[in-house]
């Protein structure tokens, strides 16, 4: 097995066990962490494709930015040392059989398609290139979804601040 | 990894673990949409470029979720979903 084959392996491996034990531990805590380390191998991954940018976005995004603001609301929420029940068996036998057919048919799917062997010749995907295509509006431009993102973004944002202050005028729960 | 996600989606009833799953499902998206830029098209951008989008949609996406897991944690007082049912028939 060559080192490529090896790596990607290593790569494929880890982020397996570690969904799994994302979606299986009992401790919040523990299932944020191993979201974590989901995270820093995929960005792995993406090191080893030669996506410099993408991993380096998806390091400082996901792993930096999104677990960090899981973690932060997991403490502001919830007790800490409170495990889960298991959860009922029909929710089990759902969730569990739901993934291993899908599973079953996207992998005999992948497999029996005969993908094209006719490689064309890669272009430079470095940072340079990206930048261009990032805010050029002729063919193969993305001036337009650049946009748009940074307006759903800027809609995200006020959401979120919305939905979150705290309102004197809606009735509390607890008696006043 | 998707499925995995999926089954996670279904399984967990702590909202908080469902963002998590949903975190899964749209990384190995993502995995995909590089792993086709890179062996069947490596002489264009779109997968890579859709990539990024997906990146900052999901970081978008996480913190509206955020906000509206604070904001039920307030008014119901715990994240079970079985709890927040007042709605319901």
């Amino acid at each position: 097995m060559s080192l490529q084959q090896l790596m990607f392996s290593l790569f494929a491996v880890m982020i397996m066990v570690f969904s799994i034990l994302t979606i299986t531990s009992r401790r919040i805590l523990r299932a944020a962490t191993f979201l974590l380390f989901v995270l820093i191998s995929t960005a792995g991954l993406y090191f080893w494709l030669n996506y410099e940018f993408l991993a380096g976005v998806q390091v400082a995004l996901y792993a930096g930015g999104i677990v960090v603001i899981i973690i932060f609301s997991i403490l502001l929420t919830h007790h800490i040392n409170h495990r889960f029940e298991k959860p009922g068996l029909g929710n089990l036998i759902a969730g569990i059989g739901v993934g291993v057919l899908g599973a079953v048919i996207s992998i005999s799917t992948i497999l029996t398609y005969n993908f094209s062997t006719k490689t064309p010749e890669p272009i430079v995907n470095d940072v340079k290139a990206i930048g261009n295509q990032l805010v050029s509006t002729g063919h193969n431009g993305y001036a337009l979804p650049f946009e748009v993102i940074s307006i759903l973004l800027l809609a995200a944002l006020i959401g979120a601040i919305v939905v979150a202050k705290k309102s004197d005028t809606e009735p509390e729960t607890e008696s006043k | 990894m998707f499925f995995t996600g999926v089954a996670g989606f279904i399984i967990r009833r702590n909202l908080i673990t469902i963002l998590m799953s949903v975190e899964l499902m749209l990384n190995a998206v993502n995995i995909n949409f590089v792993a086709f830029n890179r062996y069947l098209f490596p002489d264009q951008m779109q997968g890579h470029f859709f990539s990024l989008f997906i990146v900052a949609i999901a970081a978008a996406e996480a913190a509206v979720a955020i906000a509206l897991i604070i904001n039920i944690y307030r008014r119901f007082n715990s994240i079970e979903v079985d709890h927040v049912d007042e709605m319901k028939y």
